[in-house]
C-alpha cells in the first residue's frame, strides 16, 4: 500500500527504510548485550545485570517501535506522519516511564547499569548506524546489500526510492 | 516532637525530590519535543518536493529523530536516578 499526499503526483512508498534500520539497530543491540550484562553484573551483581538487559530491551523495542509507527503513518499521509511521529514520541516516552517505574517498584531493579546501559547503547547504536548509513551514501557500491548489475534490485535503506 | 518533625523531613524530601524528577523530565521532554517537530517538518518538505528521494529523507528523518530523543532519554534518566 502506498499514501497519496495532497498532491495526487506524491506517492510514497509504504515499505521504508526505518524499519530495516531500527530491525539493524535491534540486530546490533542483541550483539553488544553481553558485554553490557556483564557490566551490569561487575557493577551490581545479578540485579545489575538484570537491569542492563532491561535497558538493552527498552531500547531494542523504542527504536522497533519508533520505525513501526512512522512506517504505518506514512502509508497513510504526510499529515499523518507528522502527527503519529510527535504522538508517538511523547506515548514512547510515558511507556519508558512506566516500564521503569513498575520495575523499579520491585526489589532487583538497579537504577545505575540501567542508567548507564539505556544511555550508552542508544547513543552507542546510533553513532554506528549513522557512521554505516553516511557510508552507504556517500559510496553505495559498498553496501552490503548492493548488487552487481542485472541481479534483485538493491533493498538498501538509503537507496532513493521510486 | 523532634522525631516526628525529623520524620516530617524526610518525607518532605523524598516528595521534593520526587517532584524534582518528575518536574526534570518533563522540562527535559520539551527540547527534543521542538526539535522532532523542526526533523520531520522539514523530512516532510523534502520528501513533498521530491518524492524519488523519500527513502533518503526517511532514513536521515528516522536517524534525526533518534537522536534527538536521546536528550530526552538523558532527562529520563536523571529521572530514573532521583526518583525515591
Amino acid at each position: 500500500m502506498s499514501a497519496v499526499t495532497e498532491n495526487p503526483d506524491v506517492v510514497l512508498p509504504a515499505e521504508g527504510p526505518e524499519r530495516e534500520i531500527a530491525r539493524d539497530l535491534a540486530r546490533r543491540a542483541a550483539w553488544v548485550s553481553p558485554a553490557f550484562i556483564i557490566l551490569g553484573a561487575a557493577l551490581e551483581g545479578v540485579d545489575g545485570a538484570v537491569s542492563a538487559g532491561l535497558a538493552l530491551l527498552l531500547v531494542a523495542g523504542n527504536f522497533l517501535l519508533g520505525a513501526a509507527i512512522i512506517g504505518r503513518a506514512v502509508s497513510v499521509s504526510l499529515n499523518a506522519l507528522y502527527g503519529a511521529v510527535l504522538l508517538g514520541y511523547i506515548v514512547r516516552l510515558g511507556l519508558l516511564a512506566v516500564i521503569a517505574l513498575a520495575f523499579k517498584s520491585t526489589g532487583w531493579f538497579s537504577a545505575v547499569p540501567f542508567a548507564i546501559t539505556l544511555l550508552v547503547t542508544h547513543l552507542g547504536l546510533l553513532a554506528a548506524e549513522t557512521k554505516r548509513v553516511s557510508i552507504t551514501l556517500a559510496h553505495p557500491g559498498l553496501a552490503p546489500s548492493a548488487r552487481k548489475v542485472g541481479d534483485e534490485p538493491s533493498t538498501d535503506p538509503t537507496s532513493p526510492q521510486e | 516532637m523532634l522525631n516526628v518533625l525529623a520524620q516530617a523531613d524526610g518525607e518532605m524530601l523524598e516528595g521534593l525530590k520526587a517532584i524534582g524528577a518528575g518536574l526534570g523530565y518533563g522540562l527535559a521532554a520539551i527540547g527534543p519535543g521542538i526539535g522532532i517537530g523542526t526533523v520531520v517538518g522539514n523530512a516532510i518538505s523534502a520528501m513533498a518536493r521530491q518524492p524519488e528521494s523519500a527513502g533518503m529523507a526517511r532514513t536521515t528523518m528516522f536517524l534525526g529523530i533518534a537522536f534527538t530523543e536521546a536528550l530526552a532519554l538523558i532527562g529520563f534518566v536523571v529521572f530514573i536516578l532521583l526518583m525515591p
